[in-house]
């Protein structure tokens, strides 16, 4: 069934993904791969892997394949006040996801019981139509399977009960060795990605699309521009005063260390 | 977005299939065409032969054409899935009408009937064919209000050019056929001027800054992309060709599919049935040359929004 689910889900798994610690090492988008390559929607398909010309298949293109993460990475604002932003984008999982709602086949869908939106390898035939009404880019064409393909928030291994309960986190949050990326239930306010994302205003990508994304995007941190900024001079201040504070007592006493010092400072 | 070939074939070839069926549906049934078997023969062979190559080519860019009946299951959601349906459903009423013209020498009365359903069920599924472009929010040049109409309306207009070689060859009402198809082809090339001027000064909502949240912090500009090569969103979403040559290509559509069959058809329409079939079938041919230009702007020039991921200021 292509049409939502009639009750909207109440959990809603998600990622929230910290655009202020993400320091663009594409592990999130490699861990992707690998974890997927066996996965729900395996294989994701490489074309001129391993080719090295461009040409060598008769395809131009170089080497390129089926991705469901990508990391890209912005300049933002105008130098010198410009900053740089890594952006990893996937599936965001959306409420109202219209790459869901135009399948004509049913392949597409979003479980009611967690939100998560999947598509069925064995109905998909193949039109892209949902990928042409994703506005995110989720969705990638697998051409030697001829089905779509996209981010499956590991359902694999987030309900795969073989796993450590720590490792029931989809790959990429695995995997970040940064810790930007969180994984939880957007749909409880008291869960701990929902209250990142009231405390840091984590937002949604395109609002104006009108599709709701789950996932949410932490915005960097205010600049620091000055040298103050950082609160450096106010700390110092507190630790001169500390360290003042700290000067050996008996610096000019009368005890065995004093002699000592007295001796070997001559 | 990239411009598929089949699709562009299929749009083009099934609407003047269903445009061509439209007319012999109501022309039939009115009584502005005389049923027979040769005019039948011809006139339905032409009819469900474009509508059923471009569904064909529809299916040759899919990764599974196999399973392309599944198509037909989620009409409550999808539109291309209802135009698949209502493609289904009109050879029915079609069929029928198309026996009675040809075996029983009759369009009128009973079998009228059918040509009036058949007349239905063209535009419902060039309507769905239309709202399947239209539907989509991620392509300003698709979410539009004048595209639905323009998908009528070149359907009717390519229609009528292929009716005109028919009342012409096969006896009719060839004077309010012509009228009709130049009507037709003026509204269609209104509507089309106005889109075009439309998606040219209208300006984008989404932006790199929106795409990513980050407008509040300055300009967005890509520094470094995801992939080293092009990627499928990329080759899919990110076509760029056409827009060097828009102005150009403009032209050739206006000229090769109104100028030039609306002179085409005056020349038909003062010969009539003696020979007007001639000029007729080259404004026709020459017609749709011009619609394919048409429809292949229509897929190039529009921008998705997934591109100002992918370096675009605006789409």
């Amino acid at each position: 069934m292509t049409s939502l689910p009639t009750k909207a889900p109440t959990k809603k798994l998600g990622l929230v993904i910290d655009l202020d610690i993400c320091v663009g090492c594409h592990a999130c988008a490699v861990n992707c791969k690998e974890w997927n390559s066996g996965g729900h929607s395996a294989p994701m398909t490489d074309w001129n892997a391993y080719s090295g010309t461009e040409s060598e298949d008769g395809d131009d293109a170089g080497a390129w394949g089926v991705w469901f993460n990508r990391v890209h990475t912005y300049e933002v604002g105008d130098a010198p006040e410009s900053r740089t932003v890594h952006f990893p984008r996937s599936c965001l999982h959306c409420e109202e996801p219209a790459c869901v709602t135009v399948c004509p086949t049913g392949a597409s869908y979003k479980r009611e019981e967690d939100g998560i939106v999947l598509v069925n390898p064995d109905t998909c035939i193949g039109c892209k139509l949902c990928s042409w009404a994703c506005p995110y880019g989720a969705r990638e064409y697998d051409y030697t399977d001829g089905v779509m393909k996209k981010c499956t928030l590991c359902i694999d291994k987030i309900y795969n009960e073989n796993l450590e309960e720590v490792d029931r986190v989809p790959a990429c949050v695995s995997t970040c060795p940064a810790s930007a990326r969180h994984f939880g239930d957007l749909g409880d306010p008291g869960s701990a990605v929902s209250k990142l994302v009231s405390e840091r205003g984590g937002y949604d990508l395109m609002p104006e699309m009108g599709y709701k994304p789950t996932n949410k995007y932490l915005p960097p941190r205010p600049r620091k521009t000055n040298a103050g900024d950082t609160g450096a001079p106010t700390k110092l201040e507190a630790l001169a005063a500390e360290a003042a504070d700290a000067v050996p007592s008996n610096a000019g006493g009368n005890g065995f260390l004093a002699w000592v010092d007295a001796m070997l400072s001559r | 977005m990239h411009p598929a070939s089949s699709v562009i074939f299929f749009t083009t070839a099934s609407g003047a299939g269903y445009g061509l069926l439209f007319l012999m549906g109501l022309a039939g049934a009115a009584g502005l065409m005389p049923a027979g078997l040769w005019s039948g023969l011809v006139g339905f062979a032409l009819a469900f032969g474009l509508i059923t190559a471009g569904l064909l080519a529809s299916t040759f860019h899919l990764g599974h054409p196999e399973r392309a009946w599944r198509a037909m299951s989620q009409w409550r959601s999808s539109w291309l899935s209802r135009e698949g349906m209502a493609s289904i459903v009109t050879y029915l009423p079609a069929g029928i009408y198309a026996l009675g013209w040809v075996l029983a020498g009759e369009a009128r009365g009973f079998w009228g009937v059918f040509g009036i359903l058949a007349s239905a069920g063209a535009v419902v599924t060039v309507v769905c064919t239309g709202m399947i472009y239209a539907s989509l929010r991620t392509i300003r040049q698709w979410h539009h209000p004048l595209v639905l109409p323009g998908y009528l309306l070149f359907s009717l207009y390519t229609g009528g050019l292929w009716m005109t070689v028919l009342v012409c060859a096969f006896g009719g009402d060839v004077t309010f056929l012509i009228w009709t198809t130049i009507v037709a082809g003026a509204a269609a090339a209104a509507v089309k001027w106005t889109y075009w001027s439309k998606i040219d000064t209208d300006a984008p909502v989404t932006t790199a800054g929106t795409a990513t949240g980050l407008g509040h912090l300055g300009k967005v500009r890509m520094l470094d992309g995801p992939s080293t090569s092009k990627n499928f969103v990329m080759r899919e979403m990110g076509y760029r060709v056409a827009r060097k040559h828009v102005h150009k290509l403009r032209m050739i559509a206006a000229v090769a599919g109104l100028v030039v069959p609306f002179a085409l058809l005056m020349v038909a329409g003062i010969m009539g049935t003696a020979g007007g079939w001639i000029p007729a079938l080259l404004a026709a041919l020459c017609g749709s040359l011009g619609v394919v230009v048409e429809r292949w702007l229509f897929f190039a020039q529009a921008t998705h929004v997934v591109t100002t991921y992918y370096g675009a200021e605006a789409a």
